[in-house]
């Protein structure tokens, strides 16, 4: 189980950090949300990995999992989901007051022929 | 337990909830009570001050729950020194807001407000995750401020600014739990203690958490190489919020300052010196690019950008020095440089709105209306910045100088300090003259209304703390100098945060425990 989070999270690392280099805002916006998610499931994974362990502490037990990282991450969920709503909606209202979606808000040498222009 | 320490955080939420309720139709009644709030904020500030200056560190227990596992307030000489500074420099961008600004958007003042809360929690808090959680208040309240007004430069810098502050939430986040998985707790304290003990395998981790957490600050500190968001961010913002963001760049340079004195301190033998090598160079890398960013300028709050950068490698570069004296000098320099900045954002405002068109871009343009009083303004703000007698400018670098003598990077301090303070002085002239004197005969500009008295209050306010650090700068120093030695003392914070929990028996759990 270990070799399986830890490589998912590498690759959903790794996909978050390149789309995050691209200079699309939509793309922007998934690699932030990947690497949140990433980011996420690490905080859950730095509790140890438990099976069937209650977080909360009973007299039948001796076993239990870390309850607090489970808070933690949903802090970071509940915190990274409105972030990530706020950039959709700034990216949104970019687009419209700049007419093209590259994150510098103009293409600035060459530039994609797939850019549409809003018209006039 | 004194509730005065969670006021600060606790006021301006409260604040802004009432502002929501308020709703947008009674500006007036708006403003004032923002106002109201931020000046008993700045009340609130100064008896904490008062209550830390003679050297307790009140620990304010959240709920009531033992330190390690609840969640503390921890106000000491250096997190009231900067709840009072960030209470003055809200203040006076207040202050300034209210003539206007706040009108040309929606919901100004209760993002203002949290805003402040950010900070001053940011500031207080003593528990790692509870720093990342004021933080993003602080920030989300930042996003929406920085937007404030509109316009498709605001939104070009919004789109950079949010981006990259939510890259480094997810390496925070990253960070924090990396180190939690090592030492099993988050309370800073608590941290500090068992990082001194780890077994060498997770020490490495602890290593590598240290170094995340130095990157996240540098990001909200704008350090080099991490601080080429700042310049288009701080230059779009409309003026109060970029005088009151002065003080943010601040929140990265103080979680450097707690952070790797407290748990990655000199004390341990196994974390000295994790990551002094890294900041002095990057330190005086920001402080030589932000000289020459600010003479490459376009505009005049372009410049003052450039100036913040500055600032803060010049404070990083004293606290590198990693001895008291230096980081005592890089508090005075924080302090200084933060009102002086802020001062400067909003007269480069004023001076935009008297030039028509030409605004604060760096070329000829109509004749200003004010311009004596505005020079002169202009003339003490740019050179308090700049560095030279007899402003508080000049007394902060002094310090910073002095604390790097007898080290062995004090040819590269003193070079890179009075390089860059004599490019500054060059590109401060340069915008002065042609802002000022060169003016250009075809720009025609309808004459523009001259600033009313109250808009001069708020550089009243923070040109006069800038002339009180010069005349009573020996007690001033002191005052930083002894929040230095405390700020150094690991072992009294610990007892502090840690000790009153000790001394109180952990309650027994009911009988068959919880089901």
């Amino acid at each position: 189980m270990e070799l399986m989070l830890a490589s998912a999270l590498g690759v959903v690392t790794a996909a978050g950090v390149y789309l995050l280099l691209q200079a699309r805002t939509f793309s922007v916006v998934l690699g932030l949300s990947l690497l949140s998610y990433a980011a996420n499931v690490f905080i859950f994974v730095m509790g140890r990995l438990a099976v069937g362990a209650p977080p909360v502490i009973d007299a039948a037990t001796t076993r239990y999992s870390d309850p607090l990282p489970q808070a933690l991450v949903l802090t970071a969920i509940v915190i990274g989901f409105g972030m990530t709503a706020f950039l959709v909606g700034l990216a949104v209202r970019a687009h419209h007051e700049t007419g093209t979606d590259h994150v510098d808000g103009g293409e600035t040498h060459g530039g994609d022929e797939r850019v549409r222009q809003v018209s006039q | 337990m004194n509730h005065l320490v969670v006021l600060p955080a606790v006021l301006p939420a409260l604040t802004a909830a009432a502002l929501l309720l308020l709703g947008r139709n009674r500006p007036a009644a708006a403003r004032a009570l923002s106002l109201a709030a931020t000046a008993a904020l700045l009340a609130v500030a100064a008896a904490l001050l008062w209550q830390a200056a003679g050297g307790t560190q009140q620990v304010y227990v959240l709920g009531d729950w033992p330190a390690p596992f609840g969640i503390v307030l921890v106000a000491d000489r250096l997190s009231t020194l900067l709840v009072a500074l960030t209470s003055l420099v809200g203040f006076a961008a207040l202050t300034y807001a209210v003539q206007g600004w706040d009108a040309r958007g929606e919901h100004f003042h209760p993002l203002f407000q949290l805003q402040l809360m950010g900070l001053n929690g940011a500031f207080l808090t003593g528990d790692l995750f509870n720093l990342f959680v004021f933080f993003e208040v602080m920030l989300i309240a930042s996003y929406c401020l920085l937007l404030h007004g509109l316009g498709a430069p605001r939104l070009r810098a919004a789109v950079h600014y949010v981006s990259i502050n939510l890259a480094g939430s997810a390496v925070f986040l990253i960070a924090v739990s990396l180190l939690y998985s090592v030492t099993g707790t988050l309370n800073m304290a608590h941290l500090a203690e068992r990082v001194s003990v780890l077994s060498a395998a997770d020490l490495v981790l602890a290593h590598a958490a240290g170094l995340l957490l130095l990157g996240v600050f540098a990001v909200k500190g704008a350090l080099f190489p991490l601080y080429f968001w700042l310049p288009g961010a701080y230059a779009s913002a409309s003026a109060p919020v970029a005088a009151l963001f002065s003080i943010m760049t601040k929140v990265g340079v103080y979680a450097i300052v707690r952070v790797f004195t407290l748990v990655f301190g000199d004390g341990i033998e196994t974390t000295a010196d994790l990551v002094r090598p890294w900041i002095l160079p990057a330190a005086l890398a920001t402080l030589g690019l932000a000289a020459i960013g600010a003479l490459a300028a376009q505009r005049l709050s372009g410049l003052v950008s450039y100036l913040t950068v500055g600032s803060v490698g010049s404070m990083l570069i004293a606290t590198a020095l990693g001895s008291p004296a230096g980081l005592s000098a890089a508090l005075y320099y924080l302090v200084h440089s933060t009102l002086a900045i802020a001062a400067l954002f909003l007269l480069a405002d004023v001076l935009a709105r008297q030039r028509g068109a030409a605004a604060d871009s760096l070329r000829p343009g109509p004749a200003i209306p004010q311009s004596t009083l505005l020079g002169i303004a202009f003339l003490v703000a740019a050179a308090t910045v700049a560095g030279l007698p007899p402003f508080s400018g000049f007394i902060g670098k002094l310090m910073i100088l002095q604390s790097a003598q007898g080290t062995s990077a004090v040819v590269w301090v003193w070079a890179t300090v009075l390089g860059a303070s004599f490019v500054s002085v060059l590109a401060c002239a340069r915008a002065g003259s042609l802002l000022m004197w060169t003016v250009s005969t075809q720009a025609s500009a309808p004459r523009a209304a001259p600033a009313r008295s109250a808009e001069w209050l708020p550089f009243v306010v923070l040109l006069a703390c800038g002339t009180l650090l010069v005349a009573y700068a020996a007690p001033v120093q002191r005052y930083t100098a002894a929040t230095a030695a405390q700020v150094v003392e690991r072992d009294r914070y610990i007892a502090a945060v840690l000790g009153a929990a000790r001394d109180r028996a952990p309650r027994p759990l009911p009988p068959g425990g919880r089901r």
